[in-house]
């Protein structure tokens, strides 16, 4: 298992935040150890995943996929059919219970595409807490969809006008939120991001993923997998896909950052490719920065992996070997967006699209006995609209 | 005797903030003096960071005036180089510790040391990732300014015996900016804040009047102000020396009451 280490994954991580919230942030670690072992919560949690959200999630053999690809066979962890249409869910289940059973009586929590917004407004509308979701302008307006979606269960949506206006400026007015009212108020983090334990809570959380598809593949063909491929922004379905292969150290994992325009041009947000070690939202690990430590303005056409970091374990996975990360640009992942609604009857979300690119440009390198899974985090509905703009089309009234 | 110590010396300390580099270098030189000038007794230089999630939108929109503007690191040190020519006020940065890690830590507190800079608060450093900064900012004799906030309790004990130059009690919960009104029982804090150390403190986040200043300089040792001095420069640009001397002196003299 990763090195995990008073907070520490190898030199990442750790606990970079203000004082005023350092309390909180021991408080928490002790109710999560707390619930993690405690019958009546892990009973609770895995009754409202499956009742609830619909888990398991189905593992599909893509054999249109497969056939047209010429290669590996391709299975695809369906995680855009839980409730909400993300993996997102799986997360705020397990934190708005645990914030409720803490005494919270409030959650906040950022979001990029908004998928993580609805699922914790969601999540906070059925067990009864208040909720604000912080999202950056910019992607209120590239996700107006998801921002009604919100407030249709509930929660109040803030729109956040400071700095890029996108993911990170909503992760920086959620901190300040949160130090301003910490008493009440849990901060559901979306990401296996942020200072200790959120890493390891999230990827907690997520790793019912990579839990469920090993026993699925084993199931289905009494053999694990020769990769497992998934989009990285700050990682939390890849964390999900990857824990429980860690071990099976056959099994390759390999993360699908965003390239945006590419990763030799500023409009990117390939934190592996082109970040630099720092220190920035609580964490140790890489971030897009400039020389002076300045963070980057990222960009991707995906608001859920625009952001300018990394979770610290995914940077240990890389600095040890365990994991490699691959640059998916802008084009390559519409493409992949459009190939695998014609192929397979399946919109994905763009986010998940990048893990489906990288499988359409190695899948032919295999062979047909190798097995291949992609996570599909989440469903595309959010993101027509964006992706016939990018063709040129307008369908908006 | 340390510099800092000088600030607090038979008085209480009026220290002023300022972000370096809004809306230039040369002018932030100016203000300093003009702080000087007005009474303050230590300054505190911010470096601006695209991302300050301790401060609220004032100092913020200043940050993002000063990167705009072109400020580097290197201009920081200069600005400081430039200072100590002419005062041997304390001056101590305010930054965030991405800016001293991409620096490179060793090398920023060298160049703290060469140019004249007394102590360091890094607002998204707390107690347990000090390790991070401590051993370089020995080495170059930079004192670690300790922040207490209103819910350290337990914490005050173990912050407060490590605390170097002054402690820095932060008066609110949330963000750096002007509130009307501070609820926090803050006599408790420096109470308890005493008990463990004998260095001076002051009270930052959310003063911005003379009558608050001279309510927690009576409780405390100094007082902070950052945004209503940031807020000065916001206004009046480049013509700000004349009003943030009138305003140290308002604030000043409101502190020997």
């Amino acid at each position: 298992m990763s090195d995990l280490n008073n907070g520490r994954y190898g030199i990442h991580g750790g606990q970079y935040v203000p004082e005023t919230l350092m309390n909180e942030i021991h408080h928490l670690e002790e109710c999560y150890e707390f619930y993690k072992n405690d019958k009546e919560f892990n009973d609770e949690l895995e009754s409202l995943l499956k009742e609830y959200a619909g888990r398991p999630s189905l593992l599909y053999y893509a054999e249109k996929m497969t056939k047209d690809l010429g290669g590996a066979k391709i299975y695809i962890k369906r995680e855009d059919l839980n409730h909400t249409g993300s993996h997102k869910i799986n997360n705020v289940l397990g934190q708005v219970l645990m914030a409720k059973k803490m005494g919270k009586t409030r959650v906040i929590a950022e979001t990029g595409a908004g998928q993580h917004g609805v699922a914790t407004a969601t999540a906070a509308a059925l067990l009864g807490l208040e909720c604000e979701i912080f999202m950056g302008r910019e992607d209120t307006e590239r996700q107006k969809l998801n921002v009604y979606r919100m407030e249709l269960l509930g929660a109040k949506v803030h729109a956040v006008t400071s700095g890029t206006q996108t993911l990170k400026d909503a992760v920086n007015e959620t901190m300040r939120e949160w130090v301003s009212r910490v008493h009440d108020t849990h901060y559901v983090l979306g990401s296996v991001m942020g200072p200790h334990p959120f890493p390891m809570i999230v990827r907690d959380f997520q790793s019912v993923i990579s839990k469920e598809a090993r026993e699925q593949i084993l199931e289905k063909e009494g053999r694990l997998p020769l990769a497992v491929v998934a989009c990285v922004g700050g990682g939390s379905n890849a964390m999900g896909m990857f824990y429980n292969f860690i071990n099976d150290k056959e099994v390759k994992l390999i993360g699908c950052e965003a390239g945006g325009k590419g990763v030799d041009t500023f409009e990117t947000a390939a934190t592996m490719a082109t970040g630099k070690l720092g220190i920035f939202h609580g964490m140790k690990s890489y971030f897009c920065q400039d020389d002076d430590g300045q963070i980057a303005p990222v960009y991707s056409i995906s608001a859920g992996l625009d952001y300018p970091g990394v979770g610290p374990e995914h940077a240990y996975l890389r600095d040890s070997g365990r994991a490699e990360y691959v640059p998916i640009t802008d084009d390559e992942a519409v493409e992949a967006f459009e190939y695998i609604a014609k192929t397979e009857g399946i919109i994905c979300a763009i986010e998940s699209a990048h893990a489906v690119a990288h499988v359409m440009k190695t899948a032919k390198n295999y062979s047909k006995d190798d097995i291949i899974i992609i996570c599909l985090s989440g469903r595309g509905d959010k993101d027509v609209s964006a992706i016939a703009k990018y063709r040129g089309v307008d369908i908006n009234e | 005797m340390s510099r800092i110590k000088n600030a607090f010396e038979n008085k209480k300390a009026f220290i002023g903030f300022l972000t370096a580099g809004d809306p230039s270098i040369e002018k932030t030189e100016e203000f300093i003096y003009k702080l000087i000038e007005g009474g303050a007794d230590l300054i505190e230089i911010g470096i601006p960071f695209s991302d300050p999630i301790a401060e609220g939108p004032v100092i913020q929109s200043a940050n993002i005036r000063s990167l705009s503007g072109g400020t580097r690191i290197s201009h920081l040190f200069e600005l400081v180089e430039n200072v100590r020519k002419n005062t041997e006020i304390p001056l101590v940065f305010l930054t965030y510790i991405n800016t001293v890690f991409k620096y490179g830590t060793e090398e920023f507190f060298k160049k703290c040391n060469e140019s004249g800079i007394d102590g360091i608060i890094i607002p998204d450093l707390p107690f347990e990732e000090k390790a991070e900064i401590k051993e370089s900012a020995e080495k170059y004799d930079v004192d670690i300014i300790s922040l207490i906030a209103p819910t350290s309790e337990d914490r005050i004990k173990l912050i407060a015996k490590e605390s170097q130059g002054f402690v820095y009690v932060v008066s609110s919960m949330g963000v750096t900016g002007m509130r009307s009104e501070i609820k926090t029982d803050l006599e408790s804090i420096v109470e308890s804040v005493r008990k463990y150390t004998d260095n001076p403190i002051a009270i930052g986040f959310g003063i911005n009047s003379p009558e608050q200043a001279e309510k927690y300089s009576k409780l405390a040792d100094g007082v902070i102000v950052g945004s209503a001095i940031v807020k000065i420069i916001e206004e009046h640009k480049e013509d700000s020396g004349k009003y943030l001397k009138e305003y140290a002196e308002k604030m000043k003299s409101a502190m020997k009451n």
